[in-house]
């Protein structure tokens, strides 16, 4: 594998190989995640969501895909401070003036916010599930389903986003990626060399609408269960 | 008698450039390896020289004043490049594009050298198509020609309307292919300021770093001008700003003869001067000319609209001087009857110094045939005039908005203004057959030299000649003179003519920032441009060009007393470059006008007012005046004129008649 | 016209640099933006100043000399046009016009706004050729190549490598100058035979010479004076990932 792949991932091209990689891959975990989460406007008490987070959390696939996203998480972020280490090497003088909006989309600009935005958001989101569920245990009792015992992992939803500051923090949250998807979807595929006259624009209008609603179904989450349309 | 030496081979045409490789004297590969050669300039001529010799094991140097090789202004021709390959199977052959060239040159060239040249224009094709330059092709595959002027076979080669700009490429990453490998080093942004010459020979160089202001020495065992055309003396051409005839004028003053000065071609088709303050002039491709109608207004100083004359009050002056080629006559005649029409008062445009290119009939014409074709009956006029547009935007389209974007005129409204402006200078140094100057390991390429277009160059022969040059005629050639050098070890810059050769352009830089005078050098270069468009342009009389060569000198004083030079000479100050060149350009000039006024008839791109038949057309002098004028400079602004007698014995000498 | 530019000026590479404001009367629209430059110099000589030195020579947008970062832009604000190319009537009467030269660590100045982009050329001789020498080539029409794929490359090699892509980048890169050169060879039979090395050495010697990575934000498309598009650039990462894994 390190013979074979040797020195690829080194020069600056390879590097927006790895950023364009390492984003499909968590693009792909998005949508996995937005699936099973979306089970919850099922509105049936978390039935299924209980079960399939039940699912996720034992599985033996699925957890070494956990460490997985994670290498994948922290290899987009290590890349992506390279890449700026990069650009400021490269471009120490600034200009007097610059007319950003004239050439660029103002996200394309500012990926490196949006991602540290998307970062913090995802520290606070960790926190509240993730890392109960793994190590310290959620705090609120188990659900009996079926005759089976299940972690209340949708009982941690309604309680997590009953706090007003939590759903605002989701919201902005869930912006800051749908900028950030709107540059990198179709940048991923740049990076990886798929441009062609007849496809790009059916990327690109993929890759707006994953950005839009994508986003959007995560946020409406947290505000469904805030207003009490899920109970 | 000619009393300088061609060194045509003798032999039959046909085989003379053949036998004539086959039999040169050749340089041993190792010895190659301890020659160096000295290359100026980095257009086709020079990166295609550079390139090949490299290739070939010799040590290569190349100076460009750009900032890298690949600016060369060969990159701003348009149209194409001629090769006799007969792919459209339309009668083309070696001897035909030679036939060609010798006629459209106004039978002033040499025939050896022509031959040759046609010779090898195909293996130029093959070369830049393995060099990848992506020609236009055909839907099958292969490559695709058109026609240009002068000619009556499809034989030019084309990439878009930027041939130029793709075959000076080739010729660059062929040359950066060789400064990558270390077999040439590239010496941007530095300009030569002398030759240095020991024992008679071009033995090195002097030249400026134009960042640091630093002279450097330079030895070469041979010196290769590929420096370019001295339109720019004219200052309004369709030359870079840059392009300067510096290199080549300090090899005159060192010994190397300057023929046929007079030469210059000017085309017909140019965007107008609009301001005093324009920099530069634009083509306008000659093509135009198969539909735009040329006219001014039959009044005086009309001060009207174009569109507000009437068709009676217009004036097609082509069409009625020159009914059987009307607007498409060539070059020089359009040009010249264009400038007869706007000193007779009639020209159009704020300046006055314009014509009319009028495309309003054709878009009538080519609106009425799409109207049939598309089965429209009864068109409205509005109707014609759009499907006309169409028509015209298809076939001239960036034209047309090129147009617009400098004149900010719609020209499909209005007709387009244009005027002749200076574009290519068919004189230059002396050179025999192996492109050698009379001084010794001293040699010129490209439009540089004079060798191949006589009084008037064909379109699309200067990007065949540039190449023909550097890529299949030197690499030969230059052993003759090499083959004998290589016992001559590396010569040492420290010796004394060296120092004085640095000397010499020390105090020349010196003198020149000294003067702080209180013009800018603009203000002269202007000045001189005007003298030599006015007296030694498009037509010339004997007493404009005696005025000119006094008014020449005058200049010349003033100059060396009143131009001012702001800034340091240790610094980059593109005012002193600019001096350097136009104080050439101030003596170059007045040579000009010398040879224009010694050359008692009317030929190709000189046309001399005196010499003219009662219709106005060129009258040549073939008894008197078939000769190179090559001129050697005795110092002082002092020449004497070396003949060198043209043979014609394939060729049958003819009058040219456009009527 | 009336006027005021405000125009970096810096005495040699290793100076520091600072604006300067000029006011310029009387500008004819008509004027390229280089000739409204000549005509400030040609007053800034006659009051006995140094003139602004700024790169120019073909004046017709082709021959990639004139660099200059005007309100903001590279080559200013008329989409598809060398400075060069640019005249005043695309600017208000009274308008304060900034001019800077072009910034990357691969381009240092060398006075006022000229730059040195020889790096571009160094880039070239790593690799931007088709290694053959001059003599011995086969008859041109014996390569078929189809007009579709003659214009793909010329669509790449009409680059003029003045450096606006590196200039309008954020990041300095230079991925739209060198993909142009790597796309026009890969869409040709002639450049295919060396076309894995030519884009690892090409990609190395561009990384070498201090451009920066891409981030895909496309400003060099906008802003490059021949309007090649970023699609070359997704060719060059093909090619590469090609190269590296097979």
């Amino acid at each position: 594998m390190t013979t074979f792949l040797s020195g690829i991932f080194t020069r600056s091209v390879g590097k927006k190989i790895a950023m364009g990689i390492t984003g499909l891959f968590l693009i792909s975990f998005l949508i996995v995640h937005c699936a099973i989460n979306a089970t919850i406007f099922v509105n049936d008490g978390g039935k299924v969501f209980n079960e399939a987070a039940h699912f996720m959390g034992t599985n033996i696939f699925i957890r070494i895909m956990e460490i997985v996203l994670f290498a994948g998480i922290i290899w987009h972020i290590v890349q992506a401070l390279i890449l700026t280490l990069d650009s400021r090497k490269a471009n120490s003088v600034k200009y007097a003036k610059f007319d950003g909006k004239a050439n660029s989309k103002w996200y394309s600009r500012w990926m490196g916010l949006l991602g540290t935005l998307i970062l913090m958001f995802l520290v606070v989101h960790l926190l509240d599930f993730w890392a109960q569920a793994r190590f310290t245990g959620l705090g609120i009792p188990p659900v009996m389903i079926d005759g089976k015992e299940y972690e209340n992992m949708y009982g941690k939803m309604l309680e997590v986003f009953s706090v007003g500051w939590v759903v605002v923090v989701y919201i902005l949250g869930m912006i800051s990626l749908a900028y950030h998807l709107m540059h990198g979807f179709q940048s991923a595929f740049q990076s990886l060399g798929l441009n062609h006259k007849k496809y790009t624009p059916v990327i690109k209008l993929t890759g707006t609408l994953f950005s839009i609603f994508i986003p959007l179904i995560f946020a409406l989450m947290p505000i469904a269960i805030y207003f009490g349309f899920l109970k | 008698m000619s009393d300088i030496d061609s060194k045509i081979p003798e032999g039959p045409l046909a085989t003379k450039w053949t036998k004539y490789r086959s039999t040169v004297p050749l340089v041993n590969p190792s010895n190659k390896r301890n020659i160096e050669i000295i290359v100026i300039g980095s257009g086709l001529a020079g990166s295609s020289a550079a390139a090949s010799l490299a290739e070939q094991g010799y040590r290569v140097k190349v100076f460009c004043f750009q900032d890298s090789p690949r600016r060369a202004h060969s990159i701003a021709a348009q149209g194409g490049i001629n090769a006799a390959k007969n792919y459209q199977n339309d009668g083309d052959s070696v001897y035909r594009l030679f036939y060609d060239t010798i006629k459209g040159g106004d039978y002033r060239s040499r025939e050896g050298n022509v031959y040759r040249l046609a010779e090898v224009s195909g293996n130029i094709i093959d070369q830049c198509v393995a060099q990848g330059v992506p020609f236009a092709r055909e839907y099958g595959g292969l490559l695709s020609n058109r026609s240009f002027g002068g000619t009556q076979v499809q034989r030019t080669f084309y990439v878009a309307g930027q041939t130029g700009q793709q075959l000076l490429l080739g010729a660059y990453n062929a040359l950066e292919r060789q400064v990558g490998i270390g077999s040439v080093t590239m010496y941007s942004r530095h300009e030569m300021l002398d030759i240095v010459k020991i024992d008679g020979k071009a033995r090195g160089i002097i030249a400026r770093d134009l960042v640091t202001g630093k002279l450097e020495r330079h030895f070469g065992h041979a010196v290769l001008l590929c420096s370019g055309g001295y339109g720019n003396a004219f200052y309004l051409s369709t030359n870079a700003m840059g392009s300067n005839v510096t290199a080549a004028w300090k090899a005159h003053k060192a010994g190397a003869y300057f023929a046929n000065p007079c030469y210059t071609q000017i085309h017909p088709t140019c965007i107008p001067v609009s301001s005093g303050h324009q920099s530069k002039l634009t083509l306008m491709s000659e093509s135009l000319r198969n539909d735009g109608r040329i006219w001014v207004s039959k009044k005086k100083d009309d001060t009207r609209k174009a569109n507000d004359i009437p068709e009676d009050e217009r004036d097609y002056y082509l069409e009625r001087r020159y009914p059987a080629f009307g607007n498409l006559v060539p070059r020089d005649v359009a040009s010249r009857a264009a400038k007869e029409r706007c000193d007779a008062g009639h020209g159009v445009g704020a300046s006055k110094m314009a014509v009319y290119l009028d495309f309003a009939s054709s878009m009538k014409r080519y609106g009425t045939i799409e109207a049939n074709k598309r089965n429209i009956h009864n068109p409205s006029a509005e109707e014609i005039d759009r499907l006309g547009k169409e028509v015209l935007k298809e076939k001239y389209g960036n034209l047309f908005d090129m147009y617009k974007q400098i004149t900010n005129e719609d020209p499909y409204e209005v007709p387009m203004r244009i005027y002749p402006a200076v574009h290519y200078t068919m004189g230059g140094l002396w050179v025999d057959y192996n492109l050698m100057t009379n001084v010794p390991g001293l040699y010129a390429l490209g439009e540089a030299n004079f060798s191949d277009h006589g009084a008037n160059r064909l379109g699309a022969s200067a990007l065949m000649q540039g190449l023909a040059d550097g890529y299949f005629v030197i690499p030969y050639t230059i052993g003759v003179y090499l083959s004998n050098e290589i016992r001559t070890k590396a010569i040492s810059t420290d010796e004394p003519a060296f120092v004085e050769a640095e000397k010499k352009v020390q105090d020349n830089i010196d003198k020149l920032m000294s003067i702080k005078g209180t013009k800018s050098v603009d203000h002269f270069h202007k000045t001189l441009g005007l003298i030599l468009w006015n007296k030694c342009g498009m037509s010339r009389n004997e007493t404009g060009l005696k005025e000119a060569i006094e008014e020449i000198k005058a200049l010349r004083e003033k100059f060396w007393s009143d131009v001012r030079i702001p800034g340091d000479a240790n610094e980059l100050n593109t005012e002193l470059e600019k001096a350097g060149r136009v104080a050439d350009f101030l003596e170059l000039g007045e040579l000009m006008c010398i040879d224009a006024l010694h050359r008692n008839e009317s030929c190709g791109g000189h046309f001399r007012e005196e010499y003219q038949t009662e219709e106005g057309e060129a009258k040549r002098d073939d008894e008197n005046f078939a000769y190179t004028a090559a001129w050697e400079n005795k110092g002082n602004n002092a020449w004497d004129l070396h003949k060198e007698n043209l043979e014609f014995k394939e060729i049958h000498i003819s009058k040219r008649s456009y009527k | 016209m009336n006027l005021t530019l405000k125009i970096w000026r810096q005495k040699n590479k290793n100076a520091e640099g600072k604006f300067e404001t000029y006011p310029v009367k009387d500008v004819s629209p008509d004027m390229s933006f280089l000739e409204m430059f000549d005509y400030l110099n040609e007053e800034l000589i006659n009051k006995g100043e140094e003139p602004i030195a700024f790169d120019s020579d073909c004046r017709e947008g082709i021959c990639g000399s004139c660099s200059m970062w005007i309100n903001g832009r590279a080559h200013g604000p008329v989409p598809g046009v060398t400075t060069c190319q640019l005249h005043m009537r695309s600017f208000k009467d009274g308008e304060t016009i900034t001019v800077e030269p072009w910034r990357a660590k691969a381009f240092p100045v060398i006075k006022d706004l000229v730059v040195d982009r020889s790096s571009f050329d160094k880039v070239i001789a790593a690799g931007g050729f088709v290694s053959i020498n001059t003599g011995g080539a086969q008859d041109g029409n014996t390569i078929l190549i189809s007009k579709d794929d003659a214009s793909e490359a010329f669509s790449a090699s009409m680059c003029i490598g003045c450096g606006a892509c590196v200039a309008a980048c954020k990041n300095s890169s230079a991925m739209l100058f060198v993909s142009s050169k790597i796309f026009h060879f890969a869409s040709l039979p002639q450049g295919k035979v060396e076309a894995k090395t030519r884009v690892q050495n090409m990609v190395a010697k561009m990384d070498e010479e201090g451009f920066g990575d891409c981030s895909n934000t496309y400003a060099c498309e906008a802003q490059c004076p021949k309007e090649i598009s970023v699609e070359k650039i997704a060719k060059m990462n093909r090619e590469y990932l090609t190269a590296k894994l097979t």
